[in-house]
């Protein structure tokens, strides 16, 4: 009987792999459902294992069988590990993702559990350090540091909590890791359980991943045996962004209205239900067999300065490779744009990326030589969060997409903090009227004449404001009180986007100015702006 | 309401919550199993919650007012999820919208007036090199074009 590898991924499955899987049961083909390999271009995509290995076909549909096992299928792809997509990657966290059946619990080998139970919770904790770990979510903090705190914290009861919750846009790491390795997440959380003297960890996955959940919740039932005296359960949100915070995820726990916590006190002192807490999130949990197995040596060889070990790039959005890229820090926005990611879908030029989920800034090309690290991003302005990468090809209106920032955060506020729940709101208001101001038509000679700082103090007519006819106003003005009106909301917009930075607690409120800044620096003109000068900037 | 009806969601949030027992943080499972079997979460519910939990009405309506997931009154028979996140609008998500709303005959966030089909907005999906996306009664459809997609969704929720 042939056997074949086809994923259940659920992009896969939306992409129709399973009338694909059930074409092959049906020709009578021993069927391994796997994860997904991660390049969603050769999706559906069927391996047939031969002598010499696993033969890749894809995109292929449920009428192609026959072509498939008689090897002359046009979608022949030979060996998936050896294209170019595979090849370059550095596959760390995500080596049994598309390989291996998810749930054949016969197959895993809990190697970096088994090194950590030989070793004390205190070795265990300085491998971790040594590998330079940082937290794949946020600001990148480091992992071994937060686990030494619970470490030393005494306490009758301590608990692991993995942030499965952080769905932000373009990223698809955490779900596939979910739905194709789980033992490998599950595997992590038994490790911190033991390094840090903890007896019970939650995974708290949002709503949207029906699949992870479900592949979770079997994986942990499998595991059971292999984990214990650890024991694991699955919560799931209820589509509030802002639990992907933290704190706000351990108040979802308990039972509360997702409300993120002034710290101190740390979580790791004062978390989950009072107790000390690791809070990790899913890729941060995942590197961390890999790192027991191998050594932290072998995870700290990789990397780019501060930024060690391997980051599983989101390559997504309109670009034509899409997928997901394991490598090392350091490889270069452009790279993973455009020769990984082999620029846009629809064929046009790549105009904007943003980088780090919808809290991360817009980049423009001039600014594709940065390389992947925490820091570089940082000094340019943007963040790396989750290595979410969303393309936009050139008919993107980026103050749309500003809008779209602080219309995202008006509807995810948790609403603790002014800035951030009002703050939002009047931030669309105030994008609505320079776009609207935007579509009138100005005659080119005044619009020059005020494009410069001079122009941007004329004072606001009550004619303008909101709510009272701003389109009848609008309409009565010269061109030139329009482009001073115009300038006076770009102020505005820069001053309210100052104080959600500096008067929001968590990063909802606090980063949302990112891309609503960045767009308005990088892209001026989608505003009515004069073009930046982006050449000059390199 | 009618009396009855309200006994029947008593009894059903006391079994609900008997299953539950000695659980910590039970209130958000809890809640998903009352949507999961009523496919809502009402006035009645939160009453019966308050009391098998012995918290207040108004803690157990912030919870529940709180979470996007929970809804007061049922969805349609078919609950079509449509991504409206960065990854999808890159790719004509918002064009693609308008299409399937139009096509659909039902408003963003709206249920249709004949019951048959709920469309609202879900901000990522995890499938974010191959959108627009959507979840049709749970089941995910990837690269939504203004046509074929749309129709096949069309179908699904004809049924
Ligand atoms: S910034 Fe916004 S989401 Fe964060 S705590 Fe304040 S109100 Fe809540
Ligand atoms: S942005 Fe639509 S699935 Fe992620």
């Amino acid at each position: 009987m042939t056997r074949v590898y086809i994923s259940r991924d659920m992009a896969s499955v939306a992409l129709g792999s399973d009338a694909v899987a059930e074409a092959f049961a049906r020709a009578g083909c021993e069927v391994v459902r796997t994860g997904s390999r991660g390049l969603f271009a050769i999706e559906p995509l069927v391996e047939v294992e031969t002598a010499e290995g696993r033969i890749g076909y894809g995109p292929v549909g449920p009428d192609d069988v026959a072509a498939i096992l008689d090897g002359s299928h046009g979608h022949r792809l030979g060996k998936v590990e050896a294209l170019p997509f595979f090849a370059k990657q550095q596959r760390f966290t995500f080596a049994r993702c598309g390989v291996a059946d998810p749930l054949d619990i016969a197959s895993y080998d809990w190697r970096g559990l088994k090194a950590a139970r030989a070793m004390a919770p205190q070795a265990v904790v300085d491998a971790v350090k040594a590998s330079g770990l940082r937290g794949r979510g946020g600001a990148g903090f480091p992992t071994g540091i937060k686990w030494q705190t619970v470490l030393a914290t005494a306490a009758d009861e301590k608990f692991i909590v993995c942030n499965a919750d952080e769905g932000d846009s373009g990223t698809f790491a955490d779900r596939m890791l979910m739905e194709g390795d789980p033992f490998c997440l599950i595997e992590g959380m038994a490790i911190a359980g033991h390094a840090v003297g903890a007896g019970h960890g939650y995974v708290y996955i949002r709503s949207e991943y029906p699949y992870a959940i479900d592949t979770m919740r079997r994986a942990i039932e499998l595991a059971a045996s292999k984990i214990a005296p650890f024991t694991l359960e699955v919560r799931v949100g209820a589509g509030a962004y802002v639990c992907g915070e933290e704190t706000a995820l351990l108040d979802s726990i308990e039972g509360k209205r997702g409300q993120v916590r002034a710290k101190p006190p740390l979580p790791a002192i004062q978390g989950l239900f009072g107790k000390p807490t690791v809070i990790n999130n899913v890729l941060s949990l995942a590197a961390v067999p890999f790192i027991l197995a191998e050594g932290a040596d072998a995870y700290a060889a990789v990397g780019f300065g501060r930024s060690r070990g391997t980051m599983p790039v989101q390559i997504a959005g309109n670009v034509k490779n899409g997928g997901l890229f394991e490598i090392g820090f350091g490889i270069t926005l452009g790279e993973l744009v455009e020769e990984i990611g082999g620029g846009t879908a629809s064929g046009r030029p790549v105009r904007a990326v943003q980088v780090g989920g919808p809290l991360g800034a817009y980049m423009p090309p001039s600014m594709f030589h940065l390389p992947f690290d925490y820091e570089a991003f940082a000094a340019a302005g943007g963040l790396i969060g989750h290595a979410g990468i969303t393309v936009f090809d050139d008919s993107v209106d980026m103050a749309r997409m500003a809008r779209f920032a602080m219309e995202f955060c008006a509807v995810e506020s948790c609403g603790k903090c002014t800035p951030c729940r009002i703050g939002s709101t009047r931030g669309v208001e105030t994008i609505d009227r320079i776009i609207e101001a935007r579509a009138l038509p100005v005659a080119p000679a005044e619009a020059g004449a005020v494009m410069g700082p001079g122009g941007a103090l004329a004072s606001y007519g009550p004619g303008l404001r909101r709510g009272d006819g701003v389109e009848a106003a609008l309409g009565s003005r010269s061109p030139l009180r329009l482009d001073r009106a115009r300038d006076k909301d770009i102020g505005l917009l820069r001053d309210l986007c100052d104080t959600m930075k500096y008067g929001s607690l968590c990063a909802l409120g606090g980063f949302t100015p990112y891309p609503v800044l960045s767009a308005l620096d990088h892209f001026p003109e989608d505003f009515g702006g004069a073009p930046a000068l982006h050449e000059a900037a390199e | 309401m009618s009396i009855e009806k309200e006994e029947a969601v008593e009894a059903l949030v006391a079994r609900l919550a008997a299953a539950r027992k000695g659980e910590r943080g039970a209130l958000l499972p809890l809640l998903h199993d009352i949507q999961h079997e009523l496919g809502r979460v009402d006035g009645a519910a939160v009453a019966a919650v308050a009391a098998e939990l012995n918290l207040s009405r108004a803690e157990v309506h912030g919870v529940v007012s709180f979470y996007h997931d929970f809804r007061e009154r049922p969805a349609g028979r078919h609950h079509v999820q449509y991504c409206r996140a960065e990854s999808c609008q890159s790719r004509g998500g918002a064009v693609i919208e308008a299409a399937l709303a139009e096509r659909l005959r039902v408003a963003m966030g709206e249920t249709r007036a004949d019951g048959q089909v709920t469309l609202e907005p879900v901000y990522c999906l995890g499938l974010c090199a191959i959108g627009p996306n959507a979840l049709v009664d749970g089941a995910p459809v990837a690269r939504i074009d203004g046509t074929a997609a749309i129709e096949r969704i069309a179908a699904t929720v004809a049924a």
